[in-house]
């Protein structure tokens, strides 16, 4: 297969498979095994990408052989590639959860189709070359987001689907100024062509303001302090599988995002922006980790640690070296993984206590083991706690903001880390450790075990850290290569726009 | 309003406007026009269609739920782009031909004109979701019964 | 006239901005109606006004001849308005709910109203 076919495939799959699974009868089982086949070619074809990247360089298309910067196009280099990679992966693990937890009323319903809608819009946000389509597929992504947070929602969920979409919306109208405001004094939107054009201004203030919007407009995406208070709202209410893939999808756009621009648009004024990441990313691991000690709803507690593990990952950017780019992609990995793992997790806890309440649950390490092992394992990568993967993901962080000199985000860090450890500890112990409340019925429940389909994608994520954290070297490897495209936008241009200079 | 003024006035009209919305969808690509208005003006056929004579006769004047005609124009529209990966050549480039039509100098067909198609089911489709969606609970204020 | 729109700009997204303040869910939407069309003429403005053909090739030419408008803005708002107008049609569908289920659209009776029902 060509390679400029292999870029447009992601997006042409999931959106083909959701128009094709809504002119199916409304019946679970089409619609389910239709998204499944989808999630696993969706698989295959980011690691085909991510092998040929990896060998032959980055690649672009032009959709319609328009050629850039006129026409639209899609550029993956090897962050893109490992990400949508990475997105079929999650994709395949929370619908073989669905499948395996939600009524079939409901996979009957349009369920499947918007999964794969936001799936294939998170794709074309990874793959897309120019700013105008990011705006274009995140939106795709939010409006299936919305439909999905606001499905059959109870009352205590409308009102947190309202507060996500009007904030989603307002975080909108502030990227689709910055991009109009971008296209006005730059003339172009394709993000190789602002490599060039941008430095050759010579309005740099202006420019700084106008990336000042895409900050504002990409931390609200990505749940960074201070516009992070959508996210503890509307995270808990939806069901566990949907909220899995919101958590591992949706804030990262936001962080590739800014990844993006700032590495290879607004470099201008590097000094400012850094600073403004790093007060940005500490503040955002601070306030994250606090507001979940004082959570006793397990989900609303795993929410706010995203928004704490979202302010390494902008930390991370902030130092701008190449050690903490690596780091950045490789946290980025281990921490989708690890989070989703934890929320599925959380999902079947539910499922066999009846509660997301941490007060009302108790002795699950005896009642049910297994669960409290795929429950441990990714708690402690979170934490950072060696084998996992965790630990060589927070290293590197810490690593890189010690060789950049930064004491104060590695103290931070390690101080978050440990942190996290305690609350993770929390739940240990008030779930799975302690005597259940008396006033609870206590009903023998049977033991969860892998035949149920409950665990196997929770399995499934905790395996993936383990491996990771063993053979880290890998990934830590391509990781750096990654950051490496990232710091020489030269081999991104020039795989854009050919030999133009 | 005098219900029959307005029987007769959407009766003739939704014809006219669907068979415009035609032409423009398929003129769009060289002249202005294109499968968006052309689509958005099949929308409001069935939208006089149902102000005229209610929500379930406009429903059932669109024959097809228009979740699915959406679903279906997606499809139109993503497979258009395909033919020419088969080709080696980018998604939805263009393939044209010239259908030899006697009494003309060849009729132009291609591939662009197909996503036009889509982009017109998908814009129908999802327009009048919203529509019918949000008349809904409130049939019994709509003029429907004419007499 | 530049000038003019730039105001106009400013007064839209500081009527959408207050309204975002209000308690009324329908005044909060209504805010980011306004701040869509703000952001919209703002796209409009910011490239400059000028009169031009509309850049469509004339039957029988190669290329087409100045001046003529920049289409890309024109794109770009038509883009940005469906796409403002698909999800802010979800979000009224959401509030049109809420109000029928709680009978109110005030953000501060919803709030409470959830405390009395998890009671």
């Amino acid at each position: 297969m060509t390679p400029s076919a292999l870029l447009s495939l992601p997006m042409i799959l999931c959106l083909g498979a959701a128009a094709t699974g809504l002119l199916t009868p409304s019946r679970a089982w089409p619609r389910r095994w239709l998204a499944l086949m989808t999630m696993v070619s969706l698989s295959v074809v980011g690691a085909m990408l991510l092998v040929t990247v990896r060998r032959e360089g980055i690649q672009s298309m032009q959709v319609g052989g328009w050629a850039a910067p006129f026409g639209i196009t899609l550029v993956a280099d090897l962050l893109s590639a490992l990400l949508v990679l990475v997105t079929g992966v999650m994709g395949l693990t929370v619908v073989s959860y669905s499948a395996a937890t939600l009524p079939s009323s409901k996979e009957a319903g349009a369920y499947y189709p918007l999964v794969l809608v936001l799936v294939g819009g998170v794709c074309g946000a990874f793959l897309t070359g120019d700013l105008f389509n990011l705006f274009v597929w995140i939106e795709v992504m939010l409006g299936a987001s919305f439909v999905l947070l606001a499905l059959e929602a109870r009352q205590e969920q409308l009102e947190a689907s309202i507060k996500y979409m009007s904030l989603s919306l307002m975080g909108s109208v502030v990227l689709l100024c910055a991009v109009g405001l971008l296209y006005g004094a730059a003339g172009t939107l394709n993000l190789a062509d602002l490599a060039v054009t941008v430095p050759g201004l010579g309005t740099p203030n202006l420019m700084t303001a106008v990336s000042m919007f895409f900050l504002v407009a990409f931390a609200l995406k990505a749940g960074a302090f201070p516009l992070f208070f959508w996210l503890p709202a509307s995270y808990h209410t939806p069901p566990a599988a949907v909220t899995t893939l919101f958590s591992a999808l949706l804030t990262k756009v936001g962080v590739y995002a800014l990844a993006r621009v700032f590495t290879l648009v607004f470099t201008q004024d590097a000094q400012l922006t850094s600073t403004l990441l790093l007060v940005m990313g500490g503040l955002t691991m601070v306030t994250g980790v606090l507001g979940a000690v004082a959570q006793y709803d397990m989900r609303r507690l795993l929410s706010f640690h995203i928004i704490s593990q979202i302010g390494y990952l902008i930390a991370a950017l902030g130092l701008l070296t190449r050690s903490a780019l690596t780091a950045l992609i490789a946290f980025l990995i281990h921490y989708i993984f690890a989070k989703s793992a934890l929320f599925l997790v959380s999902g079947a806890t539910a499922r066999v206590t009846r509660t997301y309440d941490l007060h009302q649950m108790g002795n699950l390490y005896r009642t049910q083991p297994l669960l409290a092992a795929l429950f441990f394992i990714p708690a402690l990568s979170l934490a950072g706690v060696p084998p996992f993967s965790g630990f060589f993901a927070k290293l590197a962080v810490i690593q890189a903001a010690l060789r950049a000199e930064n004491w104060i985000i590695a103290g931070t860090a390690v101080v978050v880390g440990l942190l996290t450890l305690f609350s993770m500890m929390k739940i240990w112990r008030e779930a799975f450790w302690k005597a259940p409340p008396e006033d609870q019925p206590q009903e023998p429940t049977r033991p969860l075990s892998l035949g149920d389909g409950v665990l196997g994608p929770c399995m499934a994520m905790t395996l993936f850290m383990v491996v990771l954290g063993l053979g880290a070297e890998p990934l830590l490897e391509l990781a750096d290569a990654a950051a490496g495209q990232l710091l020489n936008p030269e081999e991104y241009v020039r795989a854009v726009l050919g030999g133009r200079p | 309003m005098n219900p029959v003024v307005m029987h007769t006035v959407a009766r003739l009209m939704a014809p006219v406007l669907l068979l415009v919305s035609l032409v423009l969808a398929v003129r769009g690509h060289d002249i202005p026009g294109g499968g968006f208005v052309g689509g958005l003006m099949a929308a409001t056929a069935f939208a006089l269609l149902m102000v005229a004579f209610g929500r379930p006769a406009a429903r059932k004047q669109l024959r097809v739920h228009p979740t699915r005609l959406a679903a279906a124009g997606l499809l139109v529209a993503l497979f258009s782009g395909v033919p020419p990966m088969m080709q080696g050549r980018p998604f939805l480039s263009g393939i044209w031909a010239r259908l030899p039509v006697p009494g003309t100098d060849g009729l132009k067909v291609g591939t662009p004109q197909l996503f036009d198609l889509g982009i017109y089911l998908v814009v129908l489709g999802t327009a009048m979701s919203f529509i019918l969606g949000m008349a809904r609970g409130e049939d019994t204020t709509a003029p429907e019964m004419g007499g | 006239m530049e000038l003019f729109l730039a105001i106009t700009v400013g007064g839209l997204f500081a009527a959408g901005f207050y309204c975002l303040m209000l308690h009324s869910i329908v005044r909060i939407a209504l805010g980011l109606v306004l701040l869509g069309s703000a952001t919209n003429l703002l796209i409009f403005t910011i490239n400059g006004l000028q009169r031009g053909f509309a850049p469509l090739v004339p039957e029988g030419q190669e290329a087409l001849s100045p001046p003529f408008a920049d289409p890309v803005p024109q794109a770009f708002i038509l883009t940005a308005i469906v796409i403002n107008f698909g999800l802010l049609a979800l979000l009224l569908v959401l509030v049109h709910r809420a109000a029928q289920e709680t009978g109110t659209d005030d953000t501060r009776a919803l709030r409470t109203e959830l405390k009395d029902s998890k009671q």
